[in-house]
């Protein structure tokens, strides 16, 4: 995965709540065997009209083409598990998403693949959305390391996020999670043994 | 010490260790079902690595996202991708020696129906896999939960997946449901008061006297539905009608080696000191048949109610645009186009019973096209067996072949444009069935309701004439 430590760039602001991962990539985009093209499906319905750009999307409008952040509503990434999601805003150039509350399964496709997810309350995360509204005020440094968000334009206010010491390392190193957990594979072994005596008729 | 959950004794007895000091555990799970479209680039993964598949035995391969479901069935995909999905899906459940069901075995099926169908799915065990409904394992006492592409790779290479323990929620079921009302309404109630977010970071366990006196099949509904509340494992404490279910399955434990897991089976329960971080109540004898109105789960109401007013909530006033709905209509004067029975959530043997219990004796009505897609291969014999498929094509509806279809229509059974549909699914987002399509949440009683009088209808109205 994509390890993160401090990226600079332009917010979008995108407060619906419940952005589901049908809307965030419409089925039309999973009939692939690999991860190409997505970064065509994100969004598609909302981005397009007809195959031409969407003007009233935000992503389409000056200022917005190029972000690199999206401030989102509650409960973003809800519904489907499809990784394909993630995989189209990584392509479309998002590296971290900044909310109040993101669906479980999607939370996880996330940081699977160093797309970084931050929570913060909601009166934290309307100000910001409120800030990055104006494309004066849009461009954000999010630094993982400090665990800090700085406005780069407007009154250069900077918000402080939390995150899990396991989930910052594993951003922050961008590891191969399969490869640390086959260092433990004896563990898994010995795991596996007792759990078949137990329950012989599982296997 | 203070009594466990049943959900915390899954969780710990598959602890293979801890991870942090923050909850993070490594998981051992005993089971996955795949499918054709979330599991490619896991195989992908695991080719480029060089990497092989920890236990092939504990996997089942079977498609049902991207097949047609026309009534007569062959082993080609009309569609160029879908085609090669399922080519891509076929090499590795052979290069990696895993079963797989392909679409002419007679177990092909909806994933979440296949798999308890042939008794893959027992109490007490964890279940990851590449599809949010995965929960629906819990109302066999199992955790099941939905994993994403990455995680499917890491279960399939480690046999585990890396897992943060969950908040618990207890949702107590109280009363009898009243005629008409079915397990898909009181789930949809709950989604309805706790919101599309409400049980997101929960696993929630289902109890109370309304879930003991439901069949297993109502339960698989409410441990599916829930998920749209955000729930990420469900469970249900197993008991004497899962045994039922169970015994005698393909894949059921059999002799002496059932009567030891039928004992241990039915020890699994929260204790009574348990503590759950939420819990909730609900009285089954006050719900009503509930239909959703917007783009949302739980943009809902009783069938007896009126689409709301939006005051100026952007959500809310998005969604009637979408949907081309006027606040203050009554939500049973909206004519519908298409009446969908389908999906994992509703397309079980009793579904249809009760689906053609609406349908005998009435006809699809004039300008609506009903069709019903049985849950698994094994369901349609069965319905065909009891003269249910008969029924059905009586009353002008289209019988067709098992698979997803219409719930996420990524095959060719799809809506155009602004056509209203009645759909016994479990998502009514935007673009869902169709870009641009209209979805109406309901039970399939409901669905047939609606397809024989041609607008959303309160099914107790149609049984009450019956009974006359
Ligand atoms: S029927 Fe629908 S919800 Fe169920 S597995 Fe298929 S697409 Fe997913």
């Amino acid at each position: 995965m994509t390890p993160f430590h401090c990226v600079t760039g332009t917010a979008a602001p995108m407060m619906t709540p419940n952005v589901d991962t049908d809307v965030i990539m419409p089925k039309m985009f999973l009939k692939g065997i690999d991860r190409s093209g997505l970064g065509e499906g994100v969004f598609n319905l909302l981005r397009f009209n007809a195959g031409r750009p969407n003007p009233d999307f935000v992503l389409n409008r000056d200022g917005y083409r190029d972000a690199s952040f999206l401030v989102v509503g509650p409960n973003f990434g809800c519904g489907s598990s499809r990784e394909h999601a993630v995989w189209g805003l990584q392509q479309l150039g998002i590296r971290a998403l900044i909310g109040t509350t993101f669906a479980g399964i999607f939370n996880d496709n996330c940081a699977n693949n160093g797309l970084l997810t931050i929570s913060l309350d909601a009166a934290t995360c309307g100000a910001l959305a409120d800030a990055v509204s104006d494309p004066a005020s849009n461009r954000l440094t999010v630094d993982l390391e400090q665990q800090t968000i700085r406005i780069e334009g407007g009154d250069g206010r900077s918000v402080p996020f939390g995150i899990e010491a396991a989930r910052k390392e594993a951003f922050l190193t961008g590891r191969d999670a399969i490869g640390s957990t086959l260092a433990f594979a004896d563990d898994i072994r010995a795991f596996e043994a007792r759990h078949r005596a137990e329950n012989p008729w599982m296997f | 010490m203070p009594g466990r959950t049943l959900y915390d004794k899954l969780v710990d007895a598959h602890v293979v260790r801890r991870i942090d000091d923050d909850g993070l555990v490594l998981l051992y799970v005993d089971r996955t079902v795949l499918n054709e479209y979330t599991s490619p680039q896991a195989f992908a993964g695991l080719r480029a690595a060089g990497r092989r598949v920890w236990n092939p035995s504990a996997a089942l391969m079977v498609v049902d996202h991207v097949n047609p479901t026309a009534a007569r069935r062959t082993r080609e995909m009309p569609d160029v991708d879908a085609a090669r999905q399922v080519d891509y899906f076929a090499e590795n459940a052979r290069d990696f020696g895993i079963e797989y069901f392909d679409i002419m075995d007679p177990r092909q099926g909806i994933e979440h129906v296949v798999a308890p169908e042939q008794g893959l799915v027992m109490p007490g065990m964890v279940i990851a896999a590449g599809d949010s409904h995965t929960t629906a394992y819990g109302a066999f006492g199992a955790l099941g939960y939905g994993i994403g592409t990455s995680d499917i790779e890491h279960y399939l290479a480690t046999s585990t997946v890396r897992y943060r323990r969950l908040k618990t929620m207890r949702i107590n079921v109280t009363g009898h449901l009243p005629l008409g009302v079915t397990s898909k309404d009181i789930v949809m109630e709950i989604i309805r008061r706790i919101g599309a977010d409400g049980a997101t970071g929960y696993a929630v366990e289902f109890a109370g006297p309304a879930v003991r006196d439901m069949s297993v099949e109502g339960r698989i509904v409410m441990s599916i539905m829930i998920v749209e509340a955000g729930a990420r494992g469900v469970v249900v404490a197993p008991d004497q009608k899962v045994l039922d279910y169970l015994e005698g399955r393909p894949r059921a434990p059999k002799g002496e080696m059932w009567d030891r897991a039928a004992r241990a089976w039915l020890q699994l329960r929260s204790d009574p000191d348990a503590r759950f971080d939420r819990e909730m109540t609900v009285d089954a004898g006050e719900v009503a048949p509930v239909v959703t109105w917007g783009t949302s789960p739980d943009q809902a109401i009783a069938v007896t109610g009126q689409v709301p007013d939006p005051e100026n909530n952007a959500a809310a006033v998005r969604a009637l645009s979408y949907m081309g709905l006027q606040a203050g209509t009554p939500i049973q004067s909206v004519p519908i186009d298409f009446a969908f029975i389908g999906s994992c959530t509703n397309s079980r043997i009793e579904d249809l019973r009760e689906a053609a219990k609406v349908f005998r004796g009435r006809h699809v009505a004039t300008g609506v096209r009903a069709i019903v897609v049985p849950g698994s291969t094994q369901v349609r014999v069965q319905a065909e067996i009891e003269g249910i498929a008969q029924i059905l094509i009586d009353a002008g509806v289209e019988w067709r072949q098992s698979g997803c279809s219409m719930c996420l229509a990524m095959n060719d059974d799809i809506l155009a444009p602004g056509q209203r549909s009645a759909s016994s699914t479990n998502r009514n987002f935007e673009g869902r069935q169709g870009p641009g399509a209209r979805t109406h949440l309901m039970s399939p009683a409901m669905v047939a309701a609606a397809a024989v009088t041609g607008r959303i209808t309160d099914v107790r109205a149609l049984i009450k004439e019956g009974a006359q």
